[in-house]
């Protein structure tokens, strides 16, 4: 007879968790770029005030953001981390959804680095090198073939002749959005390139766009679809080949990698801060609106992470290794009095 | 054609030497028996070397290293306006105990009169874990009356300065590296020769909960431990039952039928799914369908009893069909009902094997991390989930996830916890399995 009890005592469990369960902590998803800072964040908060400490979880910044438009309620997440600017598609779902109000906060910048293993030779490279070792086309003598350089030194005589290997972050990252716009585009405009395409594909510019940053596929250069450890490990594994990173995950692993500097700037959180350093980007999180006041201390945390004491250039943000916002007062500002972010233009 | 004339050909020669086709059949059976043994030595050795890597990297995570120092609570800084009243105290932030412990710590370095040249007040800051200013915080918060004394405390040294007495960083590699300095390692020696810093075991590995990227040396496994037990719970209280009583009227009540042939075969289907598609299941049923809660172990405790039901069903079904027909007729026999024989005859002397099954499948359970990172238990969860049944609902993280977790951390201090978690999850495997084994070997019972 104990088992028919068992069976009746588990149904009643199974009954009573379709009971709805008020959440008292935040939750939040999204990009594997803010994630490891976010979490710095949530613990930061958790310790100095009286509310839980948020719940964490990473997934892409894409992922995020859909997570986050899926709807209102207390089994949706309140805040969508994001490496990239929300896109109209999700704006649209998110209103489809009924999530109408979204706050867009900018937390800082980060920088994306190229670097190779310690041991290796130097490098410093223009974007223009990048677009010619790894596109799969590109102008020679006025004549558009095949890429047909194997070793730096081919694409630039000032360049140690290292055979050409590079591990650029998949096409689900947020990172490779700005490999692709800020070092393959831009080195495909610089090396003349770019107009070649737009005349073969009879001055269309998307084509031409997308011409240039069609990546080569004789495995010279690698997808990695993990994160950057697993960028690291295949350099551990393979000496000569050269990495894209994050600035922070770098500046935590400097005993192992050698940093590249690109057009003569070497990465730093200064002179990304400066602006001098051409490859960074910044990253937001987003909000929504109709969970403010019903999460207990949901204001409280955004207004915590973008505070001076968290997001300021003396704080846990840049001791992390990326750049504080100069506009830091007016997101400030912007989130004490949730403003939801204007439409995309 | 040659077949026939090998047959037709009268065996030469003696039993005791042997003829070349005897040799050869001879040969392939020593050849057999080698090509086993290598199979076997290739086995071993894959899991020694496993062994070897994890507990090479991890053992080290059980010890942490410690500094031992006075800590003057000063009212004046945490206590401005003198009356202990709890909010008034919480006003004062991690930051504002982190600096307290610097001036401690600096004051320590001059009366100990450790002079370490152009040694800065970041760096003996950065001597101590972040994690250590809130500690002393909660601390002071749960007993006000500290307030003003002078307490002798051992905190939490840097990630970076454990790494130095586990040998990880080096002088050399300090120097390359952004987030420690020479200095620091110098001041460590010092240290290390008055004993004021030193390793010990580390409890707050196994009882504290996850921390962030810039403090790998206060993180554990509290959450995930709690998590996965948990989640063991409710497969235990779902999954036992249902699989005993669908067993039971499989093997003993249902008829012989095309639909209970289909049943079965799907019961044998399902336990060759892959794990992930029932996390897939779990994240539009019981979060998008039921509206339960994201990262909650309830819901990872559910997904996980679908998974091993099938398990269960089938080890009970062979406990089942074990005991031997001549006890269910003899309990016929003498006037028990079909319910009376099962429950007072066949169950008791399958219950061993039943047992068996449900804990192998509970250890199978245990060490599942696909269909739990669709649920959202990959989370960073720094609370602790209350107790049950309540606490099912709060969010938790796991045991297999927290590993997943931990390699993916940037600090290369997280490979060492990845590996220290994987020696508690395999601890608590192999108890599984050896309380499994124990049950059979005591209660099993041979006809």
């Amino acid at each position: 007879m104990t088992t028919v009890k068992l069976a009746t005592s588990a149904l009643a469990l199974a009954a009573a968790a379709g009971a709805a369960q008020a959440r008292d902590q935040i939750q939040i998803a999204g990009s594997s770029t803010v994630l490891p800072y976010a979490t710095i964040v949530a613990e930061a908060f958790g310790e100095n005030f009286d509310f839980p400490t948020p719940v964490v979880e990473g997934g892409g910044s894409g992922a995020g953001r859909k997570k986050m438009c899926e709807g209102l309620g207390e089994n949706t997440i309140d805040i969508a981390n994001s490496s990239s600017r929300i896109k109209q598609s999700d704006i649209d779902l998110c209103n489809t959804n009924g999530v109408t109000e979204i706050m867009e906060v900018r937390i800082g910048y980060d920088g994306i680095v190229f670097a190779s293993d310690l041991n290796g030779p130097e490098f410093a490279y223009t974007p223009a090198d990048w677009f010619s070792a790894l596109a799969a086309e590109v102008v020679v003598d006025g004549a558009i073939v095949a890429n047909p350089n194997k070793t730096w030194a081919d694409v630039n005589g000032d360049l140690p002749a290292q055979d050409i290997l590079a591990f650029v972050p998949g096409t689900k990252h947020g990172t490779r959005e700005v490999f692709d716009e800020k070092v393959i585009l831009a080195g495909c405009e610089e090396t003349g390139a770019y107009e070649a395409f737009k005349t073969a594909a009879g001055g269309d510019e998307d084509a031409a766009e997308e011409k240039c940053m069609a990546l080569r596929t004789d495995g010279v250069s690698v997808d990695i679809d993990g994160d950057y450890t697993e960028t690291l490990a295949r350099i551990d594994a393979n000496k000569n080949a050269i990495g894209v990173f994050g600035l922070s995950f770098y500046q935590n692993n400097t005993d192992k990698l050698r940093v590249a500097t690109m057009n003569g700037v070497v990465p730093t959180v200064e002179s990304i801060a400066a602006g001098d350093y051409p490859v960074s980007r910044p990253l937001y999180f987003y909000v929504k609106k109709a969970h403010l006041g019903v999460i207990p201390g949901l204001q409280e945390y955004i207004d915590f992470f973008v505070s001076d004491d968290m997001a300021g250039p003396d704080g846990p943000l840049a001791a992390y290794g990326l750049v504080s916002d100069p506009e830091l007062a007016a997101t400030q500002e912007m989130v004490a009095t949730g403003t939801p972010m204007a439409p995309l233009n | 054609m040659t077949n026939a004339a090998v047959h037709s050909t009268p065996r030469s020669g003696s039993l005791f030497s042997q003829d070349q086709r005897t040799r050869r059949r001879n040969t392939a059976e020593r050849r057999f028996r080698i090509y086993g043994q290598a199979a076997i030595g290739i086995a071993m050795m894959a899991l020694v070397i496993l062994l070897a890597s994890v507990l090479g990297n991890g053992l080290s995570a059980f010890r942490q290293t410690f500094i031992n120092m006075p800590v003057t609570l000063d009212a004046d800084v945490l206590d401005k306006k003198g009356n202990r009243d709890a909010d008034d105290l919480k006003k004062v932030t991690t930051i504002g105990y982190s600096k307290l412990l610097l001036n401690s710590l600096t004051q320590l370095i001059e009366d100990q009169g450790l002079a370490i040249e152009g040694l800065a007040a970041s760096d003996i800051k950065d001597m101590i874990s972040d994690d250590a200013a809130a500690q002393v915080r909660n601390r002071v918060l749960a007993n006000p009356e500290l307030i003003g004394q002078t307490v002798s405390l051992k905190v939490l040294a840097n990630g970076r300065i454990d790494g130095y007495l586990k040998g990880r960083v080096s002088m050399e590699s300090a120097e390359r590296d952004s987030n420690v300095s020479v200095n620091q390692l110098r001041l460590t020696d010092e240290m290390m020769e008055r004993g004021l810093i030193g390793k010990s075991f580390n409890w707050s590995f196994i009882t504290a909960a996850d921390a962030s990227e810039l403090r790998p040396e206060a993180a554990g496994l509290g959450v995930a431990i709690l998590g996965s037990a948990y989640m063991m719970i409710v497969v235990l209280v779902l999954a036992l039952p249902i699989g005993v009583a669908a067993s039971i009227y499989l093997e003993e009540f249902a008829p012989k039928n095309r639909w209970t042939d289909l049943i079965e075969v799907n019961i044998s289907n399902l336990a060759a799914v892959p794990s992930i598609v029932f996390g897939i299941l779990g994240l539009a049923i019981f979060i998008n369908f039921a509206g339960l809660p994201q990262s909650a172990p309830i819901v990872g405790g559910l997904v996980l009893t679908l998974m091993t039901l099938p398990t269960i069903i089938i080890s009970t079904r062979a406990a089942i069909k074990a005991v031997p027909p001549s006890i269910r007729d003899a309990a016929l026999g003498i006037g028990a009902s079909k319910m009376q024989t099962v429950f007072h005859h066949v169950l008791p002397l399958a219950a061993p094997g039943i047992l068996t099954g449900t804990i192998i499948g509970l250890a199978q359970a245990l060490g599942e991390t696909a269909p739990l990172l669709l649920i959202g238990m990959v989370a960073f969860v720094r609370d602790f989930p209350a107790a049950p049944p309540e606490g099912l609902f709060d969010p938790a993280a796991a045991l297999p996830v927290q590993v997943y977790n931990w390699t993916q951390r940037a600090d290369p201090a997280f490979v060492e916890r990845a590996s220290g978690a994987i020696i508690v999850l395999l601890i608590f495997l192999l108890a599984m399995n050896a309380v499994a084994i124990l049950l059979r070997r005591k209660f099993e019972r041979r006809w």
